[in-house]
């Protein structure tokens, strides 16, 4: 089983560098459901069939893979937009930080205090790596569509450590991470709207004409 | 010793009762100077019972702060900084009655009398503590009632702008000294003062570091003086005589209290001491020869006088490392002599001062002239004073002036290269007495002679009143005592050198001071042979018309406007100090054959405060509102770039 669950990690990692470095929005959306598809699988891989484990897999699969790149699908769509222009930190730099950050977090998992059976494996220097590569897609892109892919990268990130978790962490925790992730997405998808409708356009850069 | 404290109390109560009394009514200020009289006249009684009684007078009552004591230590140290003490707070109070009438100044006499009195008490108590909470707490009450008389005019912006600086000042002193004595009580196990040259290694040097930086901010050492020149010049005159005369003195009482602690002082601590004298004293006459305000001028004095009272100290300090003891005594006793010389001619001169400010209402020199004719007790009063602060006989600052070049020249015959250079403190002295000349011609020309250069001053028809003359008086025959007499006090100072340096060498100190009733008698016969010529003078020139202006170079029409001016006349001094000074100069240049009306003006702004602290500080607040501009923009990509960093910054200190 660790094969498995080690191969769902590298494709994470695979689909981290592709949103990273793709400026079509369409494919980074389709990236982050396939993200989101992988990430279903792992809790079956790690910790065997059972039910706590089938509904945790049956949800990510149908809000990260399938309901909310949907919903984000359907919004470029409808204020058709096709690409990431301008980037405040140009594809390839970001590409290159996002490779800085994951060498570098496989170099700081080993430094991290933890219980001996989550020692030496690849979860969580891809949860960090997941994490940071999140982070770089918010700080670095303009358009308010990307900094969502890059929150529910960033999230994905959060689930890989959840998962190690899944046996102590109850039910609850996990649904209410999930949903809070959504309430997120819903609260971005009236702002994309907002912004849209006042401004005509989805760059968050003119959210700071306002300050002083 | 109960003498002592009774004076101490009668003193801080004595605004209190005023409080109660008429707005406009004479009888509490009265009460207030005859409480204050009566107070420091029982404290002088407790102070020199404690001296005649040989050993020094102790008291120890319980207190209720935890691990403070209601020590009191009346040394011979101390003893020699609380009767000047004395002397000037009594002289001021009867002062303040011609000068701070409550009817001229309704609104804040009162208040100026509670906080002179609560000053004059904190004084003595910071002067006989001998444990250190018990001086931190007296050392604050003494801040903070300085502070309310520099204030006493709080409509003025300038007296506003000058209590600010102040209370900055000397809270970042009193940081230090908290520091300081932390450690100390650290080093010695109690908050108690240890006995003198009991300490040993350890922090010393911090010690001594953090004690300098105190007490220099309080004594006005010259990086350290920032706050002296604008609150000498925005507080009354009296509370001026005051703050120069006595409040500064603690702060060097502070540092030879602390340097008495040690058993073994590092010689580079004289050199330090010895240096920042030299540049105190160059650099605060140099200012003050610069100044047009008469009040600043004299607190730039202060800083002069600091500053050959910190020489002394250096070489006093030199001696003890070098094991020569002649060397100490007489550095030492230099300094002593010239804290008490400089606490009494220094109220003296801010007390006619106060009286030329009185009656012409400005500080401006150039507002005076010809005052002489108008006000004579103030002009002798204020030569007496002129003289002694140049260290000319026969008058009080030529003896500790004298007692110190003593000291400079004893260094030559020290064992090593290094302790000789100490010489070269005597052409500082030197340098510094001959500009203080200059500086006190320049004031007493152009304030009591020739004619009057403003409407102000031509109107001025009355003299000092007898409540002003009085204490100025006092003061001046107290000077002329210890230029005439200074074999009297010889005891005095050797018992104070013994107790700072230890009790058990004092039999070996005794020869060097010998000389002094001699130095009495040139005094006695250059004041005979200067009788005698102004007998002469005055025979020759009987007849003599007596209202006859100088001679104009045969210019048909002289006015008063063509006389010296402050700066014209102390120009060819402070050009030469261009490199310190950085005086402005504004106009004054002539164009052409017929050139039309010009002006000319020169300002001399401190050279420390508005040249690189306000300026410094300035930037220092740009550069921090820049930085808060760049890291609050306003960016939400940047906010996330912050989110990011810290949980980095966090994984990494969790690491391993």
């Amino acid at each position: 089983m660790t094969e498995l669950s080690n191969l769902c990690l590298l494709l994470v990692i695979l689909v981290n560098f592709f949103a990273l470095g793709s400026s079509r929005l369409g494919a980074c959306i389709h990236a982050v459901a396939l993200q989101g598809a992988v990430l279903a699988l792992l809790p079956l891989a790690t910790h065997g069939l059972s039910v706590h484990t089938l509904l945790l897999a049956a949800g990510a699969l149908a809000l990260k893979g399938i309901l909310i790149p949907w919903l984000l699908l359907r919004a470029i769509r409808e204020v058709r937009i096709r690409r990431e222009m301008e980037p405040l930190i140009g594809f390839v730099p970001t590409l290159l930080l996002g490779a800085l950050a994951t060498a570098g977090a496989f170099i700081f998992a080993d430094l991290l205090p933890l219980i001996d059976a989550h020692q030496g494996g690849l979860f969580i220097p891809t949860s960090l790596a997941t994490l940071f590569a999140g982070f770089l897609l918010l700080i670095s892109r303009r358009k308010a569509i990307t900094q969502v892919v890059g929150y529910l990268i960033l999230e994905n990130g959060i689930f890989i450590f959840g998962i190690l978790l899944a046996e102590a962490m109850p039910l609850m925790v996990e649904a209410g991470v999930l949903l809070d992730l959504l309430v997120a997405v819903f609260v971005m998808g009236i702002v994309l709207d907002q912004i849209n409708r006042e401004f005509s356009t989805l760059d968050t850069e003119q959210l700071s004409a306002l300050k002083e | 010793m109960i003498w002592f404290v009774a004076g101490m109390l009668l003193t801080a109560l004595s605004g209190v009762p005023g409080l109660f009394a008429d707005r406009f009514g004479r009888g509490g200020e009265r009460l207030a100077c005859l409480l204050v009289l009566a107070g420091t006249a029982s404290a002088t009684g407790g102070v020199i019972a404690a001296l005649a009684s040989g050993a020094p007078a102790l008291l120890t009552r319980p207190w209720s702060v935890p691990g403070g004591e209601l020590a009191l230590r009346l040394d011979p140290l101390a003893a020699l900084f609380i009767l000047p003490l004395c002397l000037v707070v009594g002289g001021g109070a009867v002062y303040g009655l011609g000068y701070w009438p409550q009817r001229d100044h309704p609104g804040n006499g009162r208040r100026f009398r509670l906080f002179y009195g609560l000053l004059g008490a904190a004084m003595m108590l910071v002067l006989a503590a001998d444990n250190s909470l018990l001086f931190l707490f007296s050392w604050e009450v003494m801040a903070v009632a300085a502070f309310f008389l520099v204030t006493t005019e709080q409509e003025r912006a300038e007296a506003r702008r000058a209590g600010f600086i102040y209370l900055v000042t000397a809270h970042a002193g009193a940081l230090a000294l908290f520091a300081m004595f932390a450690l100390l009580a650290q080093e010695t196990g109690s908050l108690h003062f240890p006995a003198a040259a009991s300490l040993a290694g350890g922090s010393a040097t911090l010690l001594f570091l953090l004690g300098l930086f105190g007490f220099g901010f309080k004594a006005g050492l010259m990086p350290l003086h920032i706050w002296l020149p604008i609150a000498h010049a925005a507080a009354p005159s009296h509370a001026s005589a005051l703050l120069s005369g006595i409040v500064l003195k603690t702060g060097i009482y502070g540092l030879l209290r602390l340097t008495s602690f040690f058993a073994v002082i590092p010689a580079w601590w004289g050199w330090t001491v010895l240096l920042l004298g030299v540049v105190s004293g160059v650099f605060g006459v140099a200012l003050a020869l610069a100044q047009h305000d008469l009040k600043r001028l004299l607190a730039y004095h202060s800083v002069e006088n600091i500053g050959i009272i910190t020489i002394g100290i250096g070489l006093a300090l030199l001696g003890r490392s070098f094991g020569m003891s002649e060397l100490t005594l007489l550095g030492m006793s230099g300094a002593l002599l010239h804290v008490v010389n400089h606490g009494l001619f220094k109220s003296l001169l801010f007390f006619s001062a106060g009286s030329v400010v009185h009656a012409t209402g400005s500080r401006e020199i150039d507002h005076y002239g010809g005052l002489l004719r108008q006000q004579p007790w103030t002009a002798v009063c204020f030569l007496g004073g002129a003289v002694a602060i140049c260290g000319l006989p026969p008058f009080n600052g030529f003896v500790s002036e004298w007692l110190i070049y003593l000291a400079a020249f004893g260094a030559s015959r020290g064992e090593g290269l290094s302790l000789r250079l100490a010489v070269l403190a005597a052409p500082a002295l030197a340098l510094i007495g001959g500009l203080a000349v200059a500086c006190f011609v320049k004031v007493f020309g152009v304030t009591f002679l020739g004619a009057p250069r403003s409407a102000a001053a031509a109107a001025v028809h009355h003299d000092a009143a007898p409540s002003m003359r009085g204490p100025m008086l006092t003061l001046l025959l107290a000077c002329a005592w210890i230029g005439l007499l200074p074999g009297t006090l010889a005891p005095l100072l050797q018992s104070a050198v013994a107790t700072w340096v230890m009790p058990a060498k004092a039999v070996s100190l005794a020869a060097p001071l010998a000389p002094l009733p001699l130095v009495g008698a040139t005094g006695w016969v250059l004041l005979i042979y200067l009788a005698g010529l102004g007998w002469w003078l005055h025979r020759r020139t009987r007849q003599a018309p007596r209202d006859v202006s100088t001679w104009g170079c045969g210019y048909v029409a002289p006015t008063p406007r063509m006389q010296y001016t402050a700066s014209s006349f102390a120009d060819s001094l402070v050009s030469q100090f261009r490199f310190g000074l950085w005086t402005e100069r504004h106009g004054g240049k002539v164009k052409g054959l017929f050139p039309a009306t010009g002006e000319f003006a020169s300002h001399t702004p401190d050279a420390v405060l508005d040249r690189a602290l306000l300026p410094g500080f300035r930037r220092l607040a740009r550069g921090c509102s820049w930085l808060r501009a760049r890291v609050q923009n306003g960016r939400v990509p940047t906010y996330l770039l912050y989110v990011a960093l810290t949980l980095l910054i966090l994984l990494i200190v969790t690491a391993r």
